[in-house]
């Protein structure tokens, strides 16, 4: 049985907000990476600030950049 | 972290992939116009049972059946059921069986009756990825030699790679690590070691790559509607090479 490609989840904090609402998230692995907001995020209108909290999903197959599925409170 | 099997659990896996080979050959014996594919899901819990061994996808994490039964444009997943063969379909059958513990996975695409020309292409396509990619399979390949070698096969002939589904390592569980996507770079990825036990499974659609999950939360379709096929074998890397261990009589290659 074929299994789903499983998305890595990582937390991180937000260093920096880019153009084309790109943030650049410093993750707990220590790895920095470029992320875009998840579609689900955008359609409810939350914002992301440098300093915010976040967990990034990344694929398994590029580690450089990532998307944020959730910001902490 | 990739288990590495002993000799001895691989011929565990070894005598489950025989059972296994031949409920497939079995299945696809049987697959003609008319029959259910909830007929084809009771044969192949009976004849695994009957050998000992027990259907691992039933009851794997809430799946209902002993097989996937998944027509034309259904990638993988499909519930088997009332759904009748036709003349004319690409049936994908997908089976596993644990026995004393150790699972074997594999899978095949049938033809049934005259499917054409361009599904008889996208099924020997399917089958000869499965082939380049299982000749990776020896001590100091990577990973991605073996994903690459799928996709290399399969989009020199036109067609495309499923990406959101992996084949993936078996041992005592049925989707252990790695996941082995049918993409990929080469040189990339876990240096392959002697014990490792994988699961390769090519999925190849006629058109673009995109799927999509059904109702029913498990069948899987092609994003655009084209044929899609299947191909699977559980492989052991041993310090001579590759091992299938779940070929099927009459089958050809290694």
């Amino acid at each position: 049985m074929a299994q789903k490609e499983e998305a890595i989840e990582i937390e991180g904090e937000v260093v920096e907000a880019l153009p084309n609402t790109m943030f650049r998230v410093h993750l707990d692995n220590d790895h920095e990476v470029l992320a875009h907001i998840s579609g689900k995020m955008r359609m409810h209108y939350i914002r992301i600030l440098p300093g915010d909290r976040v967990k990034v999903e990344l694929s398994p197959y590029d580690l450089s950049r990532g998307r944020i599925t959730y910001r902490f409170k | 972290m990739i288990i590495r099997k002993s000799a001895s659990e691989i011929e565990l896996i070894a005598a489950a992939g025989r059972i296994l080979a031949e409920c497939l050959t079995l299945l696809a014996e049987k697959t003609r116009p008319g029959v259910t594919t909830g007929a084809l899901d009771r044969l192949a819990e009976e004849f695994i049972r009957g050998r000992g061994g027990v259907p691992t996808f039933k009851g794997y994490r809430g799946f209902p059946a002993s097989i996937c039964a998944s027509p034309n444009d259904m990638v993988v997943h499909g519930i088997p059921g009332r759904q009748r063969v036709e003349e004319g379909d690409l049936l994908s059958l997908d089976v596993g069986v644990t026995l004393e513990g150790y699972v074997a996975d594999s899978a095949l695409t049938v033809a049934v009756g005259d499917v054409g020309r361009e599904a008889l292409r996208l099924m020997d396509v399917t089958r000869d990825s499965l082939e380049a990619a299982i000749l990776e399979c020896r001590p100091g390949r990577r990973l991605g030699d073996v994903s690459h070698a799928v996709q290399e096969v399969v989009e020199a002939a036109g067609f495309s790679v499923v990406r959101s589904l992996v084949g993936h390592g078996v041992g005592k569980d049925m989707h252990e690590d790695p996941q082995i996507p049918n993409y990929g770079d080469p040189g990339r990825g876990p240096r392959l070691e002697e014990g490792m036990v994988f699961a390769i499974e090519p999925m190849v659609n006629h058109g673009a790559h995109d799927v999509f999950v059904a109702d029913d939360g498990w069948a899987i379709h092609t994003g655009d509607g084209s044929l899609s096929a299947h191909f699977e074998h559980t492989v052991a890397i041993t310090a001579d090479g590759p091992r299938v261990l779940t070929r099927r009589a009459g089958e050809g290659g290694r």
